[in-house]
């Protein structure tokens, strides 16, 4: 399913001339694992109230929710082919009002975990075990509001509420050591009280194991921060910032498909 | 005009109506260490449970009470108005774009919040919000129509931003004329066929003050509250545009962006009419008191009426 999904990720990418496969192809492994393995959520019903969330709170990486939701069964190919496009459900950025099984309109970074806890504020008056899971990009960690909500959510004690950090050490501009450096995402989140696992970010059986482990911390926030290579599984996308957001030439596409295949 | 000890704030309104609402179990009501201020604080103490104190952390508030009315609540969050301003991007790309029903409070709004200066007078906040699509933008004069728009939000289908004051003024409203208000709609407090008055918020007080005095010069004013900036009630300033022929616009807020803003647009687009604007003209306050400030920036009754006689010879 992770190598499926890659190869819908670089195609959206090839397709339109733009968007951002390196985040995605970080993220998805990820990704594969809570859908497949974790989420509580009905294709048949995308807006079921007592679905589990997803918030893709670096919401260009688009590309790689796509690629699950179809995968798992909320969208077409034909959806995905509509990526970037006029009048498309997938659009540039995750978008809740377009796209079936988005939970959160994404594209302006930083916001996502507020919003996330917002739905298990709301999980925890209804008495629902429902539970909200959030990623965040390291680069986005530079936002100041990501740390006002980790620090709100630990002292509200909210522990239906999971983070991932996709740890692929690569933003816009530069490498996060270059633009901005993140120091010890785990370090930080332990400062502010909250449980925290690091892991492979592309090992299948670490990542379900992590899910598993999250789902197991209760009293408060639980934060998994997964080592990820942006372009996972691309070589010439691999740890490569110009692929952050930047489509493959035809070239490029040929070997990506081959090295997919 | 009567003395400001037998009216009541904007604010204290809006409390009023958080704590009638405190049964309704789909209310949240969201804070960022200014309960008291802002009046939140009422309905806290009778219903901690959903009640949420986010710190002094504002843009984290908002999408929290996103991601709440997402699943079935409907928040109400509130803080000082420029301190809303701080999260502007996070009101229009987590709230307003995916049109998500958050009630926004913004307390303290215009110079009238007096002697914090002028670091705590917001004189922008009506422009902004009223720039974004899906937006409803209130600002009620006194506490009982605060009380009753409020509890207007109740069921509205739009995100929304309500500016209230903190200072009390004469109240304009009793329980039964407060019960008339609709979102949307201008209140009609006078009629007269020479010029119209719009105002809002504080400065209502001032607006019927100045159609007293416009009286004993034989000029009949219309006044009306135009507690909804947006959307406007552009079939109401049409009609007064055509009735009265002059229009003077009285708010709390920069003459740029907000209620005059709004009404020269409707005006330009539709029956360009002569218009004065009586605000805050493109400065920043400071501290001082209330009438101070008002006096000190052309914002008092008589500078409402100079207006009206400007306005009446542009005809």
């Amino acid at each position: 399913m992770a190598k499926r999904c890659r190869r819908h990720i670089v195609k959206m990418v090839y397709d339109i001339g733009a968007g951002h496969p390196g985040g995605s192809l970080s993220a998805i492994d990820m990704l594969v694992g809570l859908y497949g393995h974790r989420l509580r959520v009905d294709p048949s019903n995308p807006d079921w109230a007592d679905r589990d969330r997803f918030i893709m709170s670096k919401g260009h990486a688009s590309p790689g929710v796509y690629a699950a939701l179809h995968e798992r069964g909320f969208i077409t190919a034909e959806d995905m082919a509509s990526y970037r496009r006029l009048g498309g459900a997938c659009q540039g950025h995750v978008d809740m009002k377009w796209c079936p099984g988005v939970d959160f309109s994404a594209g302006s970074l930083g916001m996502g975990l507020s919003f996330g806890m917002g739905c298990s504020i709301a999980a925890s008056l209804d008495g629902s075990a429902r539970t909200s899971w959030v990623m965040l990009g390291d680069g986005e960690l530079q936002e100041g509001q990501v740390w006002e909500a980790v620090m709100a959510a630990n002292h509200h004690e909210i522990g239906n509420l999971k983070v991932i950090v996709d740890r692929n050490g690569i933003q816009n501009d530069d490498f996060c050591e270059v633009q901005m450096r993140v120091f010890d995402v785990a370090e930080k989140f332990i400062a502010f009280g909250w449980a925290v696992k690091e892991i492979d970010g592309h090992d299948m059986s670490a990542v379900v194991e992590a899910i598993d482990w999250a789902d197991s911390v209760t009293e408060g926030p639980a934060c998994i921060v997964m080592h990820t290579v942006k372009g996972k599984g691309v070589s010439f996308m691999e740890n490569n910032p110009k692929f952050h957001g930047a489509a493959p030439t035809p070239e490029q596409y040929e070997l990506a498909k081959e090295e997919l295949a | 005009m009567s003395a400001p000890s037998g009216g009541g704030a904007s604010r204290d309104g809006y409390g009023q109506a958080l704590l009638a609402m405190v049964d309704d179990d789909q209310i949240v009501v969201l804070e960022a260490d200014l309960g008291k201020s802002t009046k939140s604080c009422l309905f806290r103490a009778e219903k901690p449970s959903h009640t949420f104190c986010l710190g002094i952390a504002e843009q984290n508030m908002m999408l929290v009470a996103a991601g709440l009315a997402t699943s079935g609540y409907v928040p109400f969050a509130s803080t000082f108005a420029i301190f809303t301003e701080r999260a502007f991007e996070q009101v229009r790309n987590g709230i307003a774009r995916p049109n998500i029903i958050v009630h926004i409070c913004g307390s303290h709004g215009g110079i009238h919040t007096g002697t914090d200066g002028s670091s705590a007078q917001s004189i922008e906040d009506l422009a902004i919000y009223r720039t974004l699509p899906n937006m409803t933008v209130l600002h009620p004069s006194d506490d009982v129509s605060a009380k009753a728009l409020t509890l207007a939000l109740r069921h509205h289908d739009h995100p929304s931003y309500t500016r209230t004051a903190r200072n009390k003024v004469a109240r304009a409203y009793s329980e039964e004329s407060a019960a008339e208000l609709t979102i949307g709609k201008g209140h009609v407090h006078r009629e007269g066929d020479d010029v119209a008055i719009l105002a809002c918020g504080v400065m209502l007080n001032e607006a019927l003050e100045a159609a007293d005095t416009l009286a004993t010069q034989g000029i009949q004013a219309t006044v009306v509250d135009m507690h909804t900036i947006k959307p406007l009630d552009e079939t109401l300033v049409n009609e007064l545009s055509l009735n009265c022929g002059a229009i003077v616009t009285a708010e709390d807020h920069s003459i740029i962006g907000g209620l005059g803003g709004a009404v020269a647009e409707c005006l330009s687009a539709n029956i360009p009419t002569p218009l004065e604007r009586i605000g805050v003209a493109d400065r920043f306050g400071e501290s001082g008191d209330s009438d101070e400030l008002l006096a000190m920036l052309g914002m008092k009754a008589v500078d409402i009426v100079k207006a009206a006689n400007r306005a009446i010879s542009r005809k």
